[in-house]
């Protein structure tokens, strides 16, 4: 089996990874294991159809009671300026030179209203939520203002009332879900399009029918329909005449869902939690015994010193009392020695001195 | 303790007075006004200076808590000992103003306990960060409480919180693993937004190791510094330690650390294939950070230890940590949204840079009134050796 560099290091990263913090393995090789809500609803934009109008924005604008803007919807020369969402407007017509066609073609930006959102993921709070019928929906109620959604979605959609000081609300298209929910027809800008470019329905209508469209003009479209697997998959789904790229869909996106980006990171979080205090708490043991048996040893040195000077000692000791008692036995003896050579001599002195003494005196008498 | 009234203008409290004069208002004006009134913050660029230093930066500089509690109580190298209560505390404050920070950031400020109480969105990075940092300030607080306790002279509680000190570092230690490596998982969702040498699945560890070096060296810069602006009370200390020796030992240390995360940041541009990239403007910024900010710093290191070199291991902390500083802008603020035209890039307000240092500076002051009044870099003589 041979693995090339790259195949090992990646295997090295994850092993690394894996022992260091268990946070960074790739997502997984199987991309999304959920299919999406059955039967929720959706919507499909043929880029061929949209003549840049901005009949979507006005209709956007007054259904959901947003601002009226600086220049009217009528004034087309906005669309000489790229523009995104803002919370002022949750959809945005640009208009794009592209490599397929003379002529410029024109798209609508809105909410794309994933099936797998980034940005449902990453709400700390779970304001943004998926919902059954398809729309994405944030909530007034639960949401802190830390914009980790905006960060997340890779279409940069949703917008923020910066200018707003007490309660500053995310905003982006809700693909009319109240009014959907009331059966009060089709999302406003569907219903306002004069040339049919946006269509609402279930998603796998929608998927038919696009599908369809490009069967019926293989020379018209790329055969693509984008939103079937971007990110894992999109409820707003496009068909287009000319490039994705061209009109500013990116085609670098990938087919995996993006809260899997993170969802590894975050189970290695229990791993931590249970490995940590395991390993600290060893190394934690090992120092300690280390210095247990450091103190150990040393006792132990203390003690032998101790021992040893002792006996030193000891010896020293015996050794001097004996010397100490040699020398006086000696000393005595020779005391003793003298004492006897000198009661001797004195008693051979006196011996000699009665001699002469009785002699003269034995004489003389 | 000194009986002359203390002076009132001294530099420090004149240049710090001046920054609070200057911003404190401005802090107000973000709570009046909004975000839209101070910052420059925009609908592609929703992160700002507020996160990226208040936020990553604070967090990663204030890890020397973590790497200080983790050399001295679980690895036992008791020689460290008279630097751990100086970092605890500069950790506790750098978390103490994340959270500040964090509140001059979020829109709707006082939502803030929401993830905890209200709604948990467990599938958020920004949860895990957000448990973590709370939890950690919570056992920083326990961790720096007994300096407090002895300064007021409340034996009993203290001898309790010193008792459980294994206990809340190895706790410590698990949730900064956890919110360091977070931060940077937190970028994970984004990898059509950040420059690919700065994208990286390893993001999380590249994190997490980088907050070593920042712990190392901030302990190191941190010290130096309090032992030229606090000479009269270390000198005042019966039992002088050598500082010398500690900068050496943590030197050494952080030039190890350096060397593993710069092999951990080369297998990720080796990894992702993205050598070709070094040749453009972001790849020459990528060498600028890798080479002059991770890789000169570590040989500077190695180099001061050799050779005995005290001012040159004293001065490559300051490189590394403005190596993890520089880190952290990159990969928030630089390699972000790469790809948009610079009509759409972001640059801080003066008014955002004035709300970071307001926060820096009350820091500071808080930093001073703490160390000038508690046994923090000294011992208190009632509790010697006893912790």
């Amino acid at each position: 089996m041979s693995i090339s560099r790259r195949g090992f290091l990646k295997i090295a990263g994850i092993g690394g990874a894996g022992a260091i913090a268990g946070a960074a393995l790739p997502a997984a090789a199987s991309e999304s294991d959920f299919e999406g809500y059955p039967d929720r609803y959706g919507m499909l934009t043929d880029v061929s159809k949209c003549i840049g109008c901005r009949s979507c924005e006005a209709a956007c604008n007054k259904q959901n009671k947003l601002p009226k803007p600086e220049t009217p919807f009528e004034d087309l020369s906005v669309l000489d300026t790229k523009r995104r969402t803002t919370a002022q407007a949750y959809t945005v017509v640009n208009k794009y030179n592209t490599r397929g066609s003379s002529e410029p073609a024109f798209r609508k930006l809105q909410c794309n209203h994933c099936n797998e959102p980034a940005c449902v993921s990453a709400c700390f709070v779970k304001a943004l939520t998926k919902t059954k019928e398809g729309p994405v929906l944030w909530n007034d109620k639960l949401c802190v203002g830390c914009r980790y959604c905006m960060i997340a979605c890779p279409f940069y959609i949703p917008t923020y009332e910066y200018d707003n000081a007490f309660s500053p609300r995310v905003m982006k298209c809700t693909m009319c879900a109240d009014k959907v929910a009331k059966g009060d027809g089709a999302p406003a800008c569907a219903e306002a399009c004069p040339t049919e470019a946006i269509t609402f329905g279930k998603r796998s209508d929608l998927m038919a029918l696009a599908r369809e469209r490009i069967r019926t003009a293989p020379d018209k479209y790329i055969d693509h329909i984008y939103g079937e697997t971007e990110v894992g998959g999109l409820g707003w789904v496009y068909i287009s005449h000319v490039p994705f790229d061209d009109v500013g869909l990116p085609t670098n996106l990938g087919g995996t869902p993006y809260p899997k980006f993170t969802k590894n990171a975050l189970a290695a979080v229990p791993m931590i939690v249970v490995l940590w205090p395991v390993v600290l708490g060893g190394v934690y043991a090992f120092a300690r015994r280390r210095e247990a048996i450091d103190k150990q040893t040393r006792e132990n040195a203390v003690a032998n010193a101790i021992e040893t000077t002792r006996a030193d000692t000891q010896a020293k000791a015996d050794q001097a009392r004996e010397a100490a008692l040699k020398r006086a036995a000696s000393q005595a003896e020779n005391e003793k020695k003298k004492a006897v050579k000198e009661a001797v001599d004195k008693a051979l002195e006196e011996a000699k001195q009665q001699q002469s003494g009785e002699a003269p005196k034995e004489g003389g008498a | 303790m000194d009986n002359a009234k203390p002076k009132l203008f001294t530099p420090f409290n004149v240049i710090t007075g001046l920054i609070l004069l200057v911003g404190i208002p401005i802090c107000l004006y973000r709570f009046m006004g909004g975000l839209g009134a101070v910052t420059n913050l925009d609908n592609n660029n929703p992160f700002g200076l507020w996160i990226a230093f208040d936020v990553l930066t604070g967090v990663a500089l204030a890890a020397g808590g973590y790497t200080i509690g983790t050399i001295v109580y679980i690895f036992g190298m008791k020689e460290y000992h008279p630097v751990v209560r100086p970092a605890i505390l500069t950790a506790f404050l750098g978390y103490f103003l994340v959270g500040v920070g964090l509140a001059f950031d979020v829109g709707r400020p006082w939502r803030m306990p929401y993830p905890f109480f209200m709604s948990q969105g467990f599938t958020s990075v920004m949860f895990e960060v957000a448990a973590c940092v709370a939890l950690y300030l919570t056992v920083l607080f326990l961790e720096i409480a007994p300096v407090a306790l002895e300064w007021l002279r409340m034996k009993a509680l203290r001898n309790i919180l010193v008792k459980a000190t294994i206990g809340l570092t190895i706790f410590g230690v698990v949730l900064s693993t956890l919110h360091q490596s977070s931060l940077g998982s937190m970028f994970l969702i984004v990898p059509n937004k950040i420059h690919p040498l700065w994208y990286s699945t390893f993001l999380p560890i590249y994190f997490f190791v980088s907050s070593m070096i920042a712990g190392l060296s901030m302990v190191i810069f941190e010290s130096s510094l309090s032992h030229k602006a606090f000479k009269n009370i270390i000198d005042a200390e019966p039992h002088p330690f050598d500082h010398d020796k500690i900068v050496m030992g943590l030197g050494k240390a952080a030039a190890i650390v350096m060397f593993g995360y710069f092999g951990i940041k080369v297998i990720g541009v080796a990894h992702g294939n993205h050598w070709h990239m070094l040749a453009t403007p972001y790849g020459l910024w990528f060498l600028v950070e890798m080479v002059g900010f991770v890789l000169v710093p570590c040989f500077l290191y190695a180099l001061g230890v050799r050779a005995g070199n005290v001012k040159l291991v004293k001065f490559t902390s300051f490189l590394a940590v403005f190596g993890v500083v520089l880190n952290r802008f990159n990969v928030c603020l630089v390699a972000f949204n790469w790809e948009l035209p610079m009509s759409e890039r972001y640059f801080p307000s003066f008014m955002e840079f004035m709300v970071s240092l307001t926060l820096v500076t009350a820091g500071l002051v808080a930093f001073k009134w703490i160390v000038t009044r508690m046994p923090v870099l000294t011992e208190h003589p009632e509790f010697r050796e006893s912790h």
